[in-house]
């Protein structure tokens, strides 16, 4: 294999790792900030200016807090359960495309770990591991508590992921692509997908929130009910790692959401940019854009968090099968149709 | 380099199924298997079958394997419930199981000509379009009935899960 | 007039358990209302006080620890009636009353004087009867912001004469900005 490819994508994983901690690190921030904001409070702003270090003080925190072990037979799993959430958290960025393509050094860099045929499935695949991380802690806490939450956390994705399954399997049906990238250069322009899929865009962002354990479906964390959830029992960095799974996930959606739905890249006059400033100039600025848009996600993950409570299992479940599902298969049917319209063949 | 990742894999898989077997405790038997399918979703990726070896995560270790962990945690399995299983149910699940690997062994054997077949028309049987095409024209037939197979046994669950308010 | 339809607040609403419409059903709706209620939140004025920086402002009847007062000579106003233990509705206040000696002149303004004056910080509730009480206006509690400090032994919240009377320092400076 071509010795700088090798090169080129190790930094460039090292950088989106690099970009996905930070952006998990101050999410914590935004989370505790926007909080107080929409509480009429100011929140943190002791560490740093306006709060700046207050992750880092977390984190040192975290870190230097005693290590629990509750009297459990499973020791090896119960360290194995944050790791298993931590690194799927992370995997999902590597197909994920960050921008167009950069031309340095006289050679051009697609802004992409690697894109494969099955990018969407991929991330579909990773989703459904990272159960696992939750289910195997909770289960490994020898704790009531914690093993409910790691039912309630598990039944909820498992019920989730089909109904998203089903409304990508629409927009897969209209882009007749599984490859992020492809989609992200089909959405040129402003040929968003949200335009043409605004129904499944909402049922995929209601998933989106059920997949990251988010209010309002987070009652695998239940406080009233179930202490602290899954993570009940773990202390210092390891719950540490499963609250910066949780924010990593979060950063994830957020960026899938951005790039399925939001146009990723892409922004209105890219065109124009690309003809006056330069190729360059303009994928640096899609790049920008694309995370302007994930800001924007995860604004609205929290915004969301601080208005509507938290559903009850039973209407969890109801809202997933009995609504989502069947809502799903509608717009599967309708694209259909309006596919077949739109070539003639009806 | 990719003789020894498989064999390295090989190993994997060969040593969880095993595990799988003999681990006293059902959890770690069901951890065990999960671990047994990932590998060979690497054995799948190695013959460069994205498609099949996400599909294989996605509905072996995703789905099908989380909702059997689910059902072992929640019935709280011990060593001690464990019940000495009588004679004939062992001898019957021995035979069973020689009659499905030999089922499988004949379909093997069977199926060999048809992969140097594919691989002589140099398509790319790996991208998803080929994949579809090759599914929904030429094995429509046994594509469908696997659709009402799942079917069926979807309605079949229903059924008995609703069975005890049918006799109410 | 039954009890449903009186409204102490006036904005008492009848709750309705009617048939949601379809729309009303999917909450889409609600959600959004609810979405623009929170965000007007975000622009509102914070109503955080920064404590150590911005303190709040005392409410003109505050008060705080209690102080024996001095005349304008110095000497202690306190008579040892005992009104204040009388009317103290927690009993924190104890004391043990004395003659004032001849060469005590210059030390008590009345005859008998409080030898021992006890309160107990612990009882204490600060509502200020015994300030109300005292004929003499020997004791008051001053708007001074600090209140009883932490401590892990009992007996250090009993705080005797030593802490309670007025420092004489004070009193003189008293006396020459009332001669002022």
């Amino acid at each position: 294999m071509d010795q700088a490819i090798i090169i080129e994508k190790g930094i460039f994983i090292v950088v989106i790792f690099a970009i996905t901690m930070l952006f998990a690190m101050y999410e914590t921030l935004a989370e505790r900030k926007i909080a107080a904001w929409l509480q009429d409070r100011i929140g943190p702003n002791r560490a740093g200016k306006g709060g700046i270090l207050q992750p880092l003080a977390d984190g040192l925190k975290l870190f230097s807090k005693e290590e629990f072990m509750p009297n459990t037979p499973n020791k090896f799993l119960f360290i194995v359960g944050p790791a298993i959430s931590m690194s799927t958290a992370l995997i999902t960025s590597a197909v994920i495309p960050w921008g167009d393509k950069l031309h340095i050094f006289g050679r051009d860099v697609i802004l992409q770990a690697t894109d494969i045929d099955v990018a969407m499935l991929y991330v579909f695949g990773v989703l459904s591991v990272g159960v696992y991380g939750i289910m195997i802690g909770g289960w490994a806490s020898n704790n009531k508590f914690s093993l409910m939450s790691a039912m309630r956390a598990s039944s909820q994705m498992i019920s989730y992921e089909v109904a998203m399954g089903l409304s990508l399997i629409a927009l897969v049906m209209m882009t007749g692509t599984l490859s992020l990238r492809d989609m992200a250069l089909q959405q040129h322009g402003m040929n968003w997908n949200i335009f043409y899929q605004p129904v499944g865009f909402l049922i995929f962002l209601v998933c989106s929130f059920a997949e990251t354990n988010r209010t309002p479906f987070d009652l695998a964390e239940c406080e009233a009910e179930l202490i602290g959830g899954y993570h009940t029992e773990y202390s210092s960095m390891r719950m540490g790692f499963y609250l910066f799974a949780e924010y990593a996930s979060m950063f994830i959606s957020s960026t899938i959401l951005a790039v399925l739905y939001f146009g990723a890249y892409n922004y209105p006059g890219m065109d124009w940019v690309a003809e006056n400033a330069g190729a360059n100039v303009s994928n640096i600025i899609g790049i920008f854009v694309l995370f302007a848009k994930i800001c924007a996600f995860i604004f609205f993950y929290m915004w969301i968090r601080w208005t509507i409570p938290r559903f009850r299992y039973d209407q969890l479940m109801r809202l997933g099968w009995q609504m989502l599902i069947p809502l799903a298969i509608a717009n599967i049917i309708i694209t259909g149709i309006v596919i077949l319209l739109s070539d003639g063949k009806l | 380099m990719l003789l020894t990742i498989f064999y390295i894999l090989s190993a994997i898989t060969l040593a969880t199924a095993f595990l799988t077997i003999l681990s006293k405790n059902p959890i770690h038997s069901a951890i065990y298997l999960v671990l047994c399918f990932f590998s060979i979703a690497g054995h799948y990726l190695m013959f460069n079958a994205q498609f099949l070896a996400i599909v294989h995560i996605i509905v072996y270790s995703g789905a099908i394997m989380i909702l059997m962990l689910f059902t072992i945690m929640l019935m709280n399995l011990n060593k001690e419930d464990e019940k000495n299983k009588s004679m004939l149910s062992r001898i019957a699940a021995v035979v069973s199981f020689c009659l499905v690997a030999f089922v499988l062994l004949a379909t093997f054997i069977k199926a060999q000509p048809t992969i140097t077949e594919y691989a002589v028309s140099g398509k790319d049987y790996q991208s998803i379009k080929v994949l579809g095409q090759v599914l929904l024209n030429e094995y429509m037939l046994p594509f469908e009935f696997a659709s009402v197979l799942l079917l069926v046994s979807m309605i079949g669950a229903v059924l008995l899960s609703k069975k005890q308010h049918i006799n109410n | 007039m039954s009890i449903e339809t009186i409204s102490l607040s006036g904005r008492k609403k009848e709750v309705s358990n009617k048939k949601m419409t379809f729309l009303e059903s999917l909450y889409l709706v609600a959600i959004f209302k609810g979405l623009m209620i929170t965000i007007r939140h975000l622009f509102t004025r914070k109503v955080t006080i920064k404590y150590p920086e911005q303190t709040r402002e005392l409410s003109p009847v505050y008060r705080g620890q209690h102080m024996l007062m001095r005349d304008d000579e110095g000497r202690e106003r306190c008579t040892a009636c005992g009104l204040c233990a009388l009317s103290c509705p927690a009993e924190a206040i104890t004391m043990k009353a004395e003659e004032r000696k001849p060469d005590e002149m210059h030390l008590y303004r009345e005859e008998k004087y409080a030898s021992i004056y006890e309160i107990n910080m612990l009882r204490c509730i600060f509502c200020g009867l015994c300030e109300e009480a005292c004929p003499k206006q020997a004791i008051y509690l001053t708007k001074s912001r600090v209140m009883v400090k932490s401590n892990s032994d009992r007996e250090d919240f009993i705080y005797g004469k030593d802490k309670l009377v007025m420092p004489l320092d004070m009193a003189i400076n008293n006396t020459k900005q009332m001669a002022n």
